[in-house]
């Protein structure tokens, strides 16, 4: 197999690589001048669905199959809202992409919103992003210059506005329902689904959410062509038969305690030990691994005798993760206390929860209380059952929340105490001498910063 | 009763209506309305989401539900001129992210979410800031300082005025 060169990231890194004049020196904006010449909105639609291109934010579900939910023949108004909230501790693709190369995700944004017939798009941004933020808006108005947005793209008859909107610091915007929400004006809180989004969705019309990385890959693959897309990655396991494969290429972050940290583009499937040595550099300082974050936090645990995982849509779950989620690997190394690890997951979840399913609310901020306390040496043997109690029974799995934040939450605290619990065990027993077989209710103790 | 002066200026109430043919509602111009006036006085003060839901056709409430669900927004006095954000999730703790909000919280002597005495800096712990290549990470108002140690976050403490 010939040797992979970036593609999402083959402009980054060069000078002025966030201007349309750099973007169009190396074909930029051919791929939407095809689109809008030759191909019918059905037709990208079914190109993009024969591509087997799936959601690079964290659930994975196929991009084209998701466009065509939205209802036939409807009268519009339809909204297009891009989802560049990325928040999930590890990952940062997304920025890399909007402050280097935004003129690839414009591209990739017009495409997707004429395959949808959408008539406004509406770039939601974190506001941490300040850069990014900047360079969008840049980029924005460079489009309009151009002809790429406003009325008559390119002469054409299809005509369309974005809007960059950005967000106030919550996690939980970036949850598709919640990201809507929040655009309305409102708290982000998830909605009850259905309706899904592409039936009632942003100001009650269909609605499609897409990530910054997907629609970058949209104009990849409008460029590149369906075969090349699909030449890439991992084609579905026959074993399982809710895999829809792992086609093209993917952005992979890698952080924590490795020589190199940084973005990376490889095939979607590259084993997380590939990705520590070829990119990462190995561990830093010499040390060995001991377990990695394998996509994003709230997809789990892989020990560092599954660096064999593939980094792929179905081969995280066969390790007991959630999935590949924003491939966002945190490596942590042999000095790291699970007991550290447990805590900042469970701190993080809690912080954002959005408060509005009361096992999600309680739930992740009693899990915190309880690891403030293990950590703080009252922990009792007990309250690893009891975590794993709450950890069980809070989320859309156990169909207890409306979102799937409290999964997410949910899984570092099951895959933790499963794959760590002699440790965790260990430590409860020496810094609790006396008190870690009690199993009578103990108060917690107080916690100053976690909201 | 003659109105009391309002706290919107003519220039923020012109870039608020700015947004407002962007959306099919009004409402939708809460969060752009809100940073907009924060950016203006480091803070938005109750008065301020009041004119703000009158601008909107709102009613203050619902303003100020928005406001108080997410986390960016002061309400109480306006932060110091410099907002230092220290990111304490994963790829930061793991570097030293919790030891380096810890270490400026000392050396300021102020606690998370507190302005210093002489309003220039106020400490605010941040969840991922998306910057895990350059743990640990500070986010001060809209530069990023990448891989800060305890003695460069002390050098840029000092170059803040």
């Amino acid at each position: 197999m010939p040797e992979f060169k970036p593609v999402l990231l083959a402009n980054v890194g060069k000078p002025e690589s966030y201007t349309r004049k750099v973007y169009e020196q190396t074909g930029g904006y051919q791929a939407l001048r095809k689109v809008l010449k030759t191909l019918s909105p059905k037709d990208v639609q079914e190109q993009t669905k024969s591509s087997g291109l799936r959601g690079r934010g964290g659930a994975g579900f196929p991009t084209g199959l998701k466009w065509t939910f939205l209802p036939k023949d409807h009268p519009g108004p339809i909204y297009f809202c891009l989802n560049a909230d990325e928040s999930e501790p590890g990952t940062f693709n997304n920025r890399i992409l909007m402050e280097d190369d935004p003129h690839q995700v414009l591209e990739g944004l017009i495409i997707s919103c004429f395959a949808t017939n959408s008539a406004a798009a509406y770039f939601y941004m974190r506001c941490e992003y300040p850069l990014a933020y900047k360079r969008i808006c840049q980029a924005v108005a460079e489009c309009y210059e151009a002809g790429y947005l406003g009325k008559n793209i390119l002469g054409s008859p299809y005509s369309l506005d974005i809007h960059v909107h950005r967000g106030a610091g919550a996690y939980i915007c970036g949850e598709e329902t919640g990201l809507i929400e929040s655009l309305e004006g409102k708290r982000a809180w998830p909605r009850i689904k259905p309706p899904f989004p592409a039936v009632e969705g942003a100001f009650r019309k269909p609605t499609v959410v897409n990530n910054v990385e997907t629609v970058a890959c949209v104009k990849q693959i409008f460029d590149r062509g369906v075969d090349w897309f699909k030449s890439i990655g991992i084609p579905p396991d026959p074993n399982n038969p809710r895999d829809a494969g792992s086609y093209g290429p993917k952005l992979y972050c890698l952080s924590g305690h490795i020589n190199k940290p940084g973005c990376y583009e490889a095939p979607l499937g590259i084993t997380t030990t590939e990705l520590i040595e070829k990119f990462g550099g190995g561990i830093w300082k010499g040390r060995k691994a001991k377990a990695a974050i394998p996509g994003g936090i709230s997809m789990g645990l892989l020990k560092a005798s599954e660096f064999h995982c593939k980094l792929d849509f179905n081969d995280p779950g066969k390790f007991g993760c959630l999935g590949l989620g924003t491939a966002a690997v945190v490596v942590m190394d042999e000095t790291v206390r699970m007991v550290d690890f447990l805590l900042n997951s469970c701190r993080f979840f809690s912080h954002e929860s959005c408060g509005q399913c009361t096992p999600c609310r309680e739930g992740t901020s009693w899990a915190t209380k309880m690891m403030t306390r293990i950590k703080h040496g009252k922990g009792r043997l007990k309250d690893l059952d009891l975590l794993l109690e709450i950890a069980e029974n809070m989320g859309i799995m156990p169909g207890t929340t409306i979102c799937g934040l409290a999964d997410g939450a949910a899984w570092p605290m099951k895959n933790c105490i499963k794959k760590f619990r002699d440790e965790l065990e260990i430590y409860i027993k020496s810094t609790n001498p006396s008190g870690w077989m009690e199993t009578a209710a103990v108060p917690a103790l107080q916690l100053l910063d976690i909201h | 009763m003659a109105d009391k002066p309002s706290i919107l200026t003519d220039e923020m109430i012109a870039e608020i209506k700015a947004f407002l043919p962007r959306y099919p509602s009004k409402q939708a111009v809460t969060l752009p309305a809100l940073h907009i006036v924060n950016e203006k006085l480091r803070y938005v003060p109750l008065r301020a989401v009041v004119e703000i839901a009158q601008l909107l056709e709102l009613h203050p409430s619902q303003v100020q539900d928005t406001l108080t669900f997410y986390g960016y927004f002061k309400q109480d006095a306006p932060a110091g001129r410099c907002r230092l954000w220290v990111c304490r999730s994963i790829s930061c703790a793991l570097r030293g992210g919790d030891e380096l909000l810890d270490h400026l919280a000392h050396s300021l002597g102020v606690k998370p979410g507190e302005t210093t005495a002489d309003g220039r800096i106020t400490l605010e712990y941040a969840e991922c800031l998306g910057a895990c290549e350059h743990a640990p990470c500070v986010l001060a108002n809209e530069k990023l300082i990448p891989s800060v140690s305890h003695q460069q976050a002390d050098e840029f403490v000092q170059t803040v005025k």
